[in-house]
């Protein structure tokens, strides 16, 4: 039995079935037919946004805390392009969301109308795939794939652009069962033959090392409890990008800590001296990578990855294995318990002793000293009174987001939340929104960067709104941090416009909003000021006040190995050449 | 990027491009692309070489199976292989493509190209340019008193050298097919 429908009616139907409980949107001209049908119905909830790009972090927010599809509602013309940053953010980091358009009437497409521009040319490279559904007999076909391949093999962001007449027209219901996904099936299981020789290559290796990324937290939670078997099995040190944070407990016995740029001493240093680097879900990217005739020079590098255009792309992969990881993980296993496989246990425990030494150095040591709080200090403290909660953390981008994944410590997936490849200031505060609905009795927290935090402040008011107890924890140092960082090491210290004056006093702020504001200065307040934030049932904006120009560290300049990074006592000025100063 | 002493248009010191890991010779490769004829398609072939700043020295594109609305999609590109295997892959992840080819490697191929040559000229350099036409097995398809129109088909260096000939004979203009090619053999 078919079911008539309106288009408009098709595109909430098709929500439900997605098992969409939560929809963040802004409406408009274009949309206002789907907005009938949202104010006519209880099962999904809408999440009025303040700017549509905050729609599309929120729904980055939700999705990547739950595993599940985000759902960002937006209407023609500028509703569309301003979530093109979301679209883009969600692209690099491969996370799985639906953003559903309206668009000018089909008749009137090309004519330059009110509000209309050429959607699905504008995000046709933001995009893992669009669609512009111009028959109302097909839309609901079309939606259940744009979830289909929005979640499928590598995720990324997909986008609907729905003319207002299809939203009127009526026709058949498609229903999911009936709507064809073979158009889109992408390899998961890996190549056994390659899976055996990295099965040779581990019990081989005298310093193996695994390199883990964002992929092991999209594959689901069996990948990460699948990799947490597989380091218990080999004790093999494990260290991570940015964007696998959490997918190894940070008190396991054999976590490294964060790789890269900002990475941990220890981290960088097991990658460059390794002989067999592991590669699970993780791309090489250059905040990585560092210097790449230079990068882990004696290694064997072995490359899990689910999409083939990841392999060789930077780094050639002696043993390269496309394929989801958790299947790979679980083949993997099997095959090293089949084979009654052992390391080599000897080079293993000389290995962690090289390391042991490595950790000696305290990378991320600091001096908390005087009246002024030091950003580390702050964090160290928010880890300190948190790290026992159900918490859930996301950032906003620069030196308090490296900050923050050096001091906080994440013991499962999905509970850390930040904008790693496209690097987008303003994420943090829309993401906490979009977390905080999937999970709305846990603590959320935005460790954000007072220039970062303004970019999206407006969505103070979808918190107040919806009730959310997002806690905007900012670490203020009157500057943009890493812009600051790089003009001091890279450009004489001249310090051009990276500075905020004329900034909002951000406890009057809250208030403004009807929430509520707390200021920090004192390193001794700190504590009960952490608390009183923790227990105020409510949106609060915590200005913690901290030191103008601390630095972050270790760091590994720009156009260096890995072996050669700057720690917190280093004299840190011309120690980038300019070879490294064009990079970015 | 004066103060810097890097010299303008320097790419060398980019962390983009530092890999010597790959081999940097340029090679020239023949895709044929299999894609869902549908909407927008060929923008997304065309806007991945764009944005990725991969070379196309030749496209053709029409339908091949009109009842499966299939299009076959024939690139020519330049690259080192590292670039073509990045290629390849990233054109393979485009979700309306069905697969992709790689002419050049996957055993021996035909390419063939299709081209117009308008050609004017009087008195013994129009007599030398049909004389070259029948050499070259190019049929004419419109001529008047001062001027021909050959048609030629084959191989891409085919079609140069017979545009080479026509030059001093008074080529005034040159339409191109660009490259069509299939593999050899029952498969």
């Amino acid at each position: 039995m078919t079911r008539q429908m309106t288009g408009a009616r098709m595109v909430v139907q098709a929500l439900k079935d997605q098992g969409v409980d939560t929809v963040f949107g802004y409406p408009g001209g274009a949309v206002l037919p789907i907005y009938d049908e949202i104010f006519q119905q209880n099962d999904i909830r809408h999440i009025l946004v303040r700017h549509e790009q905050g729609a599309v972090h929120a729904a980055e927010g939700y999705a990547r805390s739950t595993g599940k599809v985000g759902v960002a509602l937006v209407t023609s013309g500028p509703g569309a392009t301003n979530a093109v940053t979301g679209l883009t953010d969600a692209l690099l980091d491969s996370i799985p969301i639906v953003v559903l358009s309206g668009q000018v009437p089909t008749f009137m497409i090309g004519s330059d109308a009110f509000q209309e521009a050429d959607t699905v040319g504008i995000t046709r490279p933001c995009t893992k795939h669009n669609w512009l559904a111009k028959d109302t007999a097909t839309l609901a076909e079309t939606i259940h794939t744009a979830f289909h391949v929005a979640r499928t093999g590598r995720p990324g962001p997909v986008l609907v652009d729905i003319p207002k007449d299809v939203q009127f027209a009526s026709a058949a219901y498609t229903e999911i069962e009936k709507s064809d996904t073979s158009i889109y099936q992408p390899q998961t299981k890996g190549d056994i033959n390659e899976i055996n020789e990295l099965v040779e290559a581990i019990a081989a290796a005298e310093r193996p090392v695994f390199y883990t990324g964002g992929g092991v937290i999209n594959s689901g939670p069996k990948a990460s409890a699948l990799l947490r078997e597989l380091v218990e099995a080999t004790g093999i040190p494990i260290t991570s990008t940015l964007m696998g944070l959490g997918a190894y407990p940070a008190s396991g016995e054999n976590w490294l800590g964060m790789l890269g740029m900002h990475g941990l001493y220890e981290a960088n240093m097991a990658m460059h001296d390794c002989d067999l680097m592991i590669n699970i879900g993780a791309r090489f990217d250059d905040r990585i990578t560092g210097l790449i005739s230079a990068f882990s020079p004696n290694s064997i590098k072995a490359h899990i990855d689910i999409d083939p255009s990841s392999i060789n792309k930077v780094i050639k992969a002696d043993i390269p294995i496309v394929g989801d990881v958790a299947s790979v993980l679980s083949d993997l296993l099997k095959v090293w318990k089949a084979q009654g496989r052992r390391v080599n246990r000897e080079a293993i425990a000389n290995w962690q002793g090289q390391i042991s030494e490595w950790r000696k150095i305290n990378c991320l040591d600091f001096k908390q000293e005087g009246k002024v709080i030091k950003p580390q200090y702050a964090l160290q403290r928010l880890e300190a009174l948190t790290k026992d909660m159900d918490r859930y953390i996301t950032t906003e981008v620069g030196q308090h987001q490296m900050w923050a994944a050096q001091y906080l410590g994440f013991e499962d997936p999905n509970r850390w939340m930040t904008s790693g490849g496209l690097g987008t200031m303003g994420y943090g505060f829309p993401a906490s929104i979009g977390v905080q609905m999937a999970h709305q009795d846990s603590l959320v927290i935005n460790v954000a960067g007072e220039a970062s935090w303004l970019m999206n402040m407006q969505e103070m008011g979808t918190a107040v709104q919806f009730r959310l107890p997002v806690k905007q924890f900012i670490l203020n140092n009157e500057r943009l941090g890493m812009v600051r960082q790089w003009q001091e090491l890279l450009h004489g210290e001249r310090y051009s416009h990276s500075w905020s004056e004329a900034l909002p006093d951000f406890v009057k702020l809250a208030e403004a909003f009807g929430a509520k504001g707390i200021l920090c200065s004192d390193p001794d307040d700190l504590d009960d000021a952490i608390m009183e934030m923790i227990n105020y049932d409510g949106p609060v904006i915590f200005d913690c006040l901290v030191e103008k120009h601390e630095n972050c560290f270790p760091m590994i300049p720009s156009g260096k190995p890995h072996n050669e990074m700057l720690l917190g006592e280093a004299n840190t000025q011309g120690v980038i050449q300019a070879g490294g100063a064009v990079m970015v | 990027m004066s103060a810097l002493k890097i010299k303008k248009g320097s790419t060398s010191h980019s962390a983009y491009n530092l890999r010597p890991n790959f081999s940097d010779v340029q090679e020239r490769h023949t895709l044929a692309v299999l894609v869902d004829n549908e909407p927008g398609v060929l923008a997304r072939v065309i806007g991945l070489f764009a944005g990725r700043g991969y070379n196309i020295d030749s496209l053709t594109v029409a339908e091949v199976d009109h009842t499966g609305h299939m299009s076959r999609i024939t690139i020519v590109t330049t690259g080192t292989p590292q670039v073509i295997e990045q290629i390849k892959a990233q054109l393979g992840r485009i979700v309306p493509v069905h697969g992709v080819n790689d002419l050049t490697v996957e055993g021996a191929s035909v390419e063939r190209e299709l081209a117009l040559f308008k050609v004017n000229g009087a008195g013994e350099k129009r007599v030398e340019a049909l004389r070259l036409a029948d050499i070259f097995r190019a049929n004419v398809v419109d001529s008047t008193l001062e001027s021909f129109v050959f048609e030629i088909t084959g191989a891409p260096e085919k079609i140069d050298a017979f545009a080479d000939l026509m030059r001093p004979l008074g080529l005034l203009e040159v339409a191109r097919t660009g490259v069509a090619a299939l593999s050899r053999g029952a498969q």
